[in-house]
């Protein structure tokens, strides 16, 4: 762990290098979650529920999502950018070295830039908690911040798969973003607006819902069960055939070299 | 003490023929050719020697380096380096070794080497007293003072590979694996990363392999030559024994330097 602070010191130091494209790039990303924001806006200003969910909680969620997905962005680049490292042969220095490999994969590669759009999803927070009409109490703060947590170790483990197919495939398979980028655009909304299948889908097989809808009834106090704010740390199951897939794969490349 | 045993290795490799009617039936339906990278490989190196790998390209040179190096997992063979298998202890065998890729940089692009230095130190756990110490003695023995506080992406390649060099020393590796450590390198920097290698080898009894294409790296550094071709090792020997085969040949010519002498042999050998 110390180890992977001393990585973000150094790589904070090479992006402030370069400190234009540093802040121009951090600005880029929050225009464009910005465009997805007016997206929910303008949403609201035709209708004015949907699904029965109002603006203010409507956009909890966003807040959430947007939160988790932007810190798995900048954390886990690594394994986002996972093809690049394949092709330049920077994972055979990673191989000499005596340390874990995911661990070094996550070093290797931090975005600080993303952190624009964490800032953003910081200020939609800062509007919505006190709007979206949640009587906050010590356990729905507990349950937000696990949401925050956990949603960003489950967009993490998406990277993961993303970078352990790499391994078979050479080229990343852009097929993964449904689930990454896609994640976060359907995010903005509770999963419920989607219907029963995709609701499932998102519970089961790859388990966004667990952070994102039913710990967020929790908040509005709809959940049906008290035990729907205890969801977020089950998504962690998710990293399990993560890692197994990762091993997988480090152990394919280390039998083929290539 | 290094021992590779019988070590081969087959790549599958997708083979197809030009143009876009054989690309889009490609796509469907592969044909692969299976290539042995490495043939029943064997050799041995003892503690200290200083040894020069060399061979046509792609003749499976890299591919012995990441089989020692713990990279790469043969299909079939026994490797022990210093009582490790190094595919199946990769971590415990990666502190005792130290790889330069020549033509990939470990160093940080945008921050002064040092800082780079700084973390490979926390990477392998280097403890500050011997870090200072190895610091100090590669600073002296590379001319690194200059250029530690300069950004790697602002260095010349002949100074970029010193400080690469030096970085994979900071752990006093008992081994180092140097796959072609002057490609590109001017004649000044060349001279002073032999010297270097030299003085290393003598000051710390470091175990050396080196593969090169230049025979001048070998002529000024090794005693013992390793010549690998098709997967094959074909000669095990000194530069001088293998001189004194290339002059039985016929048509040899008396004068012919040491890069033709290579070449020949090459032809000669049918790699």
């Amino acid at each position: 762990m110390r180890l992977y602070f001393k990585y973000l010191g150094i790589q904070l130091r090479c992006q402030m290098q370069h400190k234009g494209s540093f802040f121009l790039n951090m600005i880029g990303q929050a225009l464009t979650s910005l465009t997805t924001f007016l997206g929910v806006y303008f949403m609201f200003l035709r209708f004015h529920t949907v699904a029965g969910f109002t603006f203010e909680e409507v956009l909890l969620c966003f807040a959430t999502v947007l939160l988790c997905f932007s810190a798995a962005e900048c954390f886990g680049r690594g394994f986002d950018a996972f093809s690049r490292m394949l092709g330049n042969g920077q994972f055979d220095r990673i191989l000499v070295r005596p340390r874990n490999e995911a661990l070094q994969v996550l070093g290797t590669n931090v975005d600080f830039t993303r952190l624009g759009r964490f800032l953003e999803a910081l200020a939609v927070f800062a509007y919505a908690i006190p709007k979206c009409g949640v009587a906050w109490t010590w356990d729905k703060a507990a349950t937000l911040l696990m949401m925050l947590v956990c949603g960003t170790a489950v967009f993490i483990g998406l990277f993961v798969v993303y970078a352990s197919l790499c391994f078979f495939t050479t080229e990343g398979l852009e097929f993964i973003n449904i689930f990454t980028d896609g994640g976060r655009e359907f995010g903005r909304y509770p999963f419920s607006v989607y219907g029963g299948r995709v609701l499932k889908f998102f519970t089961f097989v790859v388990p966004l819902a667990l952070f994102q809808y039913y710990p967020f009834l929790y908040l509005l106090g709809r959940a049906q069960h008290w035990w729907y704010c205890l969801l977020p740390p089950i998504s962690l199951l998710f990293l399990i055939p993560c890692r197994f897939l990762w091993k997988l794969g480090v152990r394919h490349f280390r039998s083929t070299g290539s | 003490m290094i021992e590779l045993r019988g070590i081969s290795k087959t790549y599958k490799v997708a083979r197809r023929n030009a143009g876009f009617a054989e690309a889009a039936r490609a796509l469907f339906r592969r044909e692969y050719e299976y290539v042995r990278a490495l043939d029943e490989v064997c050799f041995a190196v003892e503690t200290g020697e200083m040894v020069g790998y060399i061979g046509p390209n792609g003749a499976g040179k890299s591919s012995t380096i990441k089989v020692m190096s713990g990279i790469l997992t043969p299909d079939a063979g026994e490797c022990t380096i210093d009582g490790l298998t190094p595919w199946k202890k990769r971590r415990e065998h990666a502190r005792r070794i130290g790889v330069v890729f020549g033509q990939r940089s470990q160093l940080w692009w945008d921050v002064p080497v040092v800082d780079s230095f700084e973390l490979i130190r926390d990477i392998y756990e280097v403890d500050a007293a011997e870090y200072k110490r190895n610091l100090e003695e590669l600073t002296e023995l590379l001319e690194l003072s200059q250029i530690m506080r300069t950004p790697a992406r602002q260095l010349s390649l002949g100074q970029r590979m010193r400080c690469e060099i030096a970085a994979s020393l900071l752990h006093s590796p008992s081994i180092l694996f140097l796959d072609e450590p002057t490609i590109g390198l001017d004649a000044v920097s060349k001279l002073a990363v032999r010297a270097f290698i030299k003085e290393l080898n003598a000051r710390r009894k470091t175990t050396v392999i080196l593969t090169t294409h230049d025979m001048n790296d070998i002529t000024a550094l090794c005693e013992r030559v390793l010549l690998i071709g098709r997967g094959r090792i074909l000669f095990d020997g000194s530069f001088g024994e293998l001189r004194g085969l290339y002059r039985e040949a016929p048509g040899a010519d008396p004068n012919a330097s040491s890069e033709e002498l290579v070449a020949a042999l090459y032809k000669e050998m049918k790699i």
